[in-house]
């Protein structure tokens, strides 16, 4: 059961990284690119770790894992915020598409 | 599920490969560091994978060191594309 659960969670979090990826390469422009990096950052790495963290069961190592999670739930946006606002400021102006 | 952790880490991998190609030829400099903060994340993810095939809990510690370090890199390298158009 313990498996089951863990496999399903760990192809979604593939599921969600692999499209973030094609996203990346797939899409026209900076701005799209920047909204699927975000869906890769924080579904995927949710996923694929809390899976990881029902394989280990409650542990040091677990409480780390969980740890990372909410690092990364609060890291990852900011700092594709904090490159798209970047962006935006440095083609104020000289970019029509904005 | 030793086998499928495997697996999902060499299909990380191969992903990882594919975001390198952005990084490698994105037209601005902001496309480059949206591919990197995405192998960041994934390469997280990798780590933790790995501590668990070997059973070393201490790269639990090397992962979230990374992720700290690459938070700040990810905000430097903003600040350094918008600083020049400042008002």
């Amino acid at each position: 059961m313990k498996d089951i659960i863990c496999m399903i969670l760990l192809t979604g979090g593939l599921f969600f990284l692999l499209v973030g990826t094609i996203g990346i390469l797939r899409l026209p422009d900076i701005l799209t690119r920047a909204h699927s990096a975000a869906k890769c950052d924080t579904l995927g790495a949710l996923l694929s770790l809390s899976s990881l963290i029902i394989i280990q069961g409650f542990s040091l190592t677990s409480i780390k894992i969980f740890t990372i999670i909410i690092f990364i739930w609060i890291t990852s946006p900011t700092a594709t915020h904090l490159i798209t606002e970047a962006y935006v400021r440095k083609n104020d102006g000289n970019n029509s598409d904005l | 599920m030793t086998f499928f952790i495997k697996i999902s880490t060499i299909i990380l991998s191969g992903s990882v490969l594919l975001c390198m190609i952005r990084a490698i030829s994105g037209p601005e400099t902001a496309d480059r560091i949206i591919a990197v903060n995405v192998v960041c994340t994934k390469i997280i993810v990798i780590i933790t994978m790995i501590s668990f095939l070997l059973k070393e809990s201490f790269f639990v510690d090397v992962a979230l060191t990374y992720a700290m370090i690459s938070f700040i890199a990810s905000i430097i390298i903003s600040k350094t594309i918008g600083a020049g158009e400042e008002q």
